[in-house]
């Protein structure tokens, strides 16, 4: 009988009710008595020097309240990095100032040059065109391959070249030169992972607010972790201290990682508000969101995977281009070293693993996390040697994959790529994987799709990621300038009811709905007695936000330590006013209870008893119940999973369909199994658009080519089919209390490999040889490879 | 600016449009209808579908002053008299159709021209009506199941559809 209540329900979700009627919250819903609202002009050149910028017709025009120019921002700080990666000889990476608005130069096609604030968008919209910007255009640079030439044009002046960073990880040189040298087999792989957008459907919106009576400033914004842009914009852009600045995030719809970051436009209408003595309010257009969010992916890689003469996996080194743009933006310097190089070994107990990384300013918008953020790319790469290999030796890529996983009794696993894994067995989900898919029965429905003309594949991938992020001490040391805690308040009323008050914060995974499950299981109470809190740090405590799949594995497991405390202080009450030991206190259903007597005192009592204390411990504790627990997390967690897509290409077209798709996925423990279905769906479907529909393409000039949806191509519903997904392979992490893992980025993770591998097999079992061909595989890369 | 008139969720409204006021424009910034999204500018996405004399329409692509004395319904119009879910909503709740809820007002208001036209739609049929309403965050998964339980096709248990 499935459960109703509490960890492992599956509650209809508390956010929809809302959602579902028009009620909803979003950001762009906010309107402030006396707005004005902003525009900002951005080039249309990838790169230039900015002669002069004339904004005096401009200024004179209805309804124009000012213009401001990167002048207005002389005393702001630049953009901050939150990670500062130091490359393989012990020195730190180059990082550009990243100012609010273009200083001097524009470095990419939607560099913001001036911000023109009025009483209506349309009359600012209006102004911006009678603003003259005189830009002598330098030459794009785009192609990361050849941005490194002696030559080649800078993005920054103030560097030798366009390097950012030259970056090793893993063993040594020594130790990968003589497991290749020893090699009976070595696979190569030479790809590009392509650019995407995150594309979170709302776009971003900013709203500055200024009160002049006690000079406080409120910024309303489109965020997954509001104190993460207090303490950014507060502390080292507009030098604001934190308790005269206040970040609110209201429902935000949708991230992916886009909306982690500190953006230009959330400082801008911050101080413009107080310049201009109005709130100020600015919305993204999707055109405008394509050049000023922050890209996911772009990396040129070339791998090489070293085979024994009995086909086990005896070395890996890999050679990344990573693009980060024009700028670095918060926490892009990490995401192709610590979040990429450190999952290269994958499920496989490899010995020797090298992975060399250079990462490249071009005039391109900045790239950052995207779902999942260099776990893909690190899994996609793996994914696919392996199958290649696989096919060069003519060995079941499913049987290549068992022979060579960490098995269950090799846990915890140390990595030579320095994490060490707590928890799996990898056999098992692939197994559940293979039957879910029914692989065994795949031959008998490829032929049937011979017989229609088609060529049906099956392609096989198996991830593991690194989630819940993370152990402060350890970010610290690789260059993370924040702690990755989580923290949470528990207020318990005085009539029993309770209010949880997190640092994480919901864009769409429903945390109003699980984080009460948690807590009225452990209080055994109703889920309806929760309410959860977030969103807004002038009444959350401090806490890092949700991305990395982290909010449950950290801000849950904060939510558990500050409600472990309040249940301790509540069974010190209990013992109180049931003249008892506190030793012999126990909690069930809401019942505290003598151990082997009859005597019991409802939830509610205590509650009411900490706040009307007339029979209480005074001078043992102090009255009210209400907790906070700041949760640093010892490790990372590992979610891994098998993930098995079965294709039919149009020979005639090139065309791909994807008709089966199976995630058996173990995230260790599931809280709500509704939610982590729907997570690891939109994952997916995100992976299959990497890897059949998205792209993210510039010209040589800098150009963005796909800048609407009318040129990008999301995945819609006719590209889709229905998904199996199970979640039923647990082993549970060992190092947070719920024993949780974290869902949200595995689909996107494990899809896109398992979809190439599947085309490339359709294409092998219709006789074409082709090893590989790049994401993302459209009608035409697919035929130009069948037809070479 | 002029004045127009329309019908909004069955009450009469005026406000103020320029000639190029968008409909979704005047009914989030002018009647203060914010359930209507608007998720891109090249009528690609879907958020903001409303119905104009009942017909689902991208409200992004359609003129305020073209919308006048129209009989409009947004999603703020949508649930039952007494204020409960009706059954396209209540389907994708219960079917977890929504995540960040950013596209749901114009998905529902798809879904629910679809089924005027087609109460009974095949998998396939709602796969191709609702092409045109990007959603970012469901994988469409659950959204196709809340329709088709929205049509009666499903069972509680999920039925017609074996994978889950």
């Amino acid at each position: 009988m499935p459960k109703d209540n509490g960890i492992g329900a599956a509650p209809k979700r508390r956010e929809d009710l809302r959602f579902l009627t028009g009620k909803g919250r979003y950001t762009d819903d906010i309107n402030i008595a006396g707005q004005a609202h902003a525009y900002f002009l951005r080039s249309d050149v990838a790169h230039g020097t900015i002669n002069s910028i004339d904004t005096a017709a401009a200024a004179g025009m209805d309804g124009v309240v000012s213009i401001l120019t990167a002048a207005d921002f002389e005393a702001a700080g630049g953009i901050p990095c939150g990670w500062c990666v130091t490359d393989r000889h012990g020195q730190p990476m180059k990082e550009p100032k990243h100012p609010i608005l273009a200083e001097g130069k524009v470095r990419h096609v939607g560099d913001p040059i001036a911000m023109i604030i009025a009483d209506t968008l349309e009359q600012a919209r209006d102004a911006a065109e009678a603003i003259n910007v005189d830009i002598t255009e330098l030459p794009a640079v785009v192609d990361m391959s050849t941005a490194l030439d002696a030559g080649a044009t800078k993005v920054h002046d103030e560097f030798d070249d366009n390097l950012c960073y030259d970056w090793t990880f893993g063993s040594d040189d020594a130790a990968v030169e003589e497991a290749f040298s020893k090699a009976a087999h070595i696979t190569t792989l030479e790809l590009v992972n392509n650019r995407l957008v995150a594309n979170p459907m709302e776009p971003r919106v900013a709203v500055g607010d200024y009160t002049s009576h006690n000079d406080e400033s409120t910024l309303y914004t489109t965020s997954q972790n509001p104190h993460v842009i207090r303490l950014l914009m507060g502390a080292f852009v507009l030098g604001i201290p934190e308790h005269k600045l206040r970040v609110v995030a209201p429902d935000v719809g949708g991230g992916f990682g886009a909306k982690i970051y500190h953006y230009a436009e959330e400082a801008a209408c911050t101080l413009a508000a107080k310049l201009c003595g109005r709130p100020v309010k600015w919305t993204s257009s999707r055109s405008e969101a394509f050049m000023s969010d922050a890209h996911g992916r772009d990396h040129i890689t070339k791998m090489e995977l070293a085979l024994d003469a009995d086909n086990n996996f005896i070395g890996i080194r890999t050679d990344t281009l990573a693009n980060m743009g024009a700028y670095l933006s918060t926490f892009a310097p990490s995401i192709p070293t610590y979040l990429h190089g450190t999952l290269m070994a994958g499920n496989y107990k490899t010995p020797v693993v090298q992975v060399n990384v250079k990462s490249i300013f071009t005039t391109t918008v900045p790239v950052d996390a995207y779902r999942g953020a260099g776990r893909p790319e690190a899994t996609f790469q793996l994914e696919r040697i392996v199958d290649m290999a696989a096919r060069e030796l003519g060995v079941s890529p499913i049987d290549l994959r068992n022979q060579n996983f960490i098995s269950k009794d090799m846990f915890p696993y140390a990595t030579p790529v320095a994490v060490e894994y707590d928890t799996g067995d990898y056999h098992a989900t692939l197994a559940k994987g293979a039957d879910l898919a029914d692989v065994a029965g795949f031959d008998a429905r490829a032929a049937a799709s011979a017989a229609n003309g088609k060529l049906r594949g099956l392609g096989v991938a198996h991830f593991i990621e690194a989630c819940g992020i993370a152990p402060s001490a350890l970010v610290g040391q690789l260059g993370a300038r924040a702690g990755l805690y989580e923290s949470a308040t528990v207020r318990v009323n005085a009539t029993g009811g309770l209010v949880v008050m997190t640092g994480s914060h919901s864009h769409g995974q429903g945390h109003e709905t699980t984080f009460p499950q948690v807590v009225a299981e452990m209080i055994g109470i109703d889920e309806s007695m929760v309410e959860i809190v977030h969103g807004d740090t002038a009444n959350t405590p401090m806490g890092m936000g949700t991305y990395g799949s982290r909010s449950l594995a950290v801000g849950g497991s904060a939510i558990v330590r500050a409600t472990e405390k309040i249940i301790n202080k509540a069974k010190k009450i209990a013992a109180h006013l049931m003249e008892a030991a506190e030793g012999d206190i126990e909690l069930k259903d809401g019942t505290f209870s003598v151990a082997g007597t009859d005597k019991s005192i409802a939830w509610g009592d205590v509650a009411l008893t900490a706040y009307v204390p007339h029979n209480y411990p005074l001078e043992d504790l102090e009255p009210g119940l209400e907790e906070t627990a700041f949760y640093d997390p010892a490790n990372f967690t590992y979610p891994a999973g098998a993930y098995i897509c079965e294709v039919e290409v149009d020979p005639d077209t090139g065309k791909v369909d994807v008709l089966n798709f199976t995630a058996a996925d173990d995230f260790g423990n599931v809280v709500n199994p509704m939610i982590v279905a729907g997570q690891v769906h939109g994952g997916i479907v995100q992976g299959i658009g990497q890897a059949l529909l998205e792209n993210c393409s510039y010209d040589e000039n800098g150009q963005l080519l796909s800048a609407s949806f009318m040129d990008y191509t999301m995945p819609r519903a006719d590209d889709i089919p229905f998904m199996t997904v199970d979640h039923s392979c647990v082993t549970p992490c060992t190092h947070n209390p719920l024993g949780v893992k974290g869902c949200g980025e595995a689909g996107a993770i494990g899809s896109p490999p398992a979809v190439v591998n599947a085309v490339l097999d359709a294409l092998h079992r219709g006789g074409h040889n082709v090893p590989h061909i790049d994401m993302p595989l459209t009608p035409s890369r697919v035929w130009s490879a069948m037809n070479g | 600016m002029s004045e127009i008139e329309m019908k909004v969720n069955g009450k009469s409204v005026k406000g103020d449009a320029e000639g190029r006021t968008l409909l979704s424009s005047f009914l989030r910034e002018e009647l203060r209808l914010t359930g209507t999204h608007v998720g891109c500018d090249t009528s690609q996405c879907g958020a903001c579908v409303v119905h104009v004399d009942g017909v689902a329409v991208k409200s992004c692509t359609m003129l305020a002053a073209d919308a006048a004395g129209a009989d409009v319904t947004t999603i703020e119009g949508m649930a039952n008299a007494d204020g409960s879910l009706s059954v396209i909503q209540a389907a994708f709740q219960e079917h977890h159709g929504l995540q960040c809820g950013f596209c749901t007002p114009g998905m529902v208001m798809s879904a629910a021209a679809l089924l005027k036209e087609n109460p009974k739609p095949s998998e396939a049929e709602i796969r191709h009506y609702l092409e045109g309403n990007i959603c970012r965050c469901t994988g469409y998964h659950n959204i196709v199941k809340s329709v088709l339980a929205a049509s009666g096709q499903l069972d509680e248990s999920g039925g017609a559809i074996a994978a889950e």
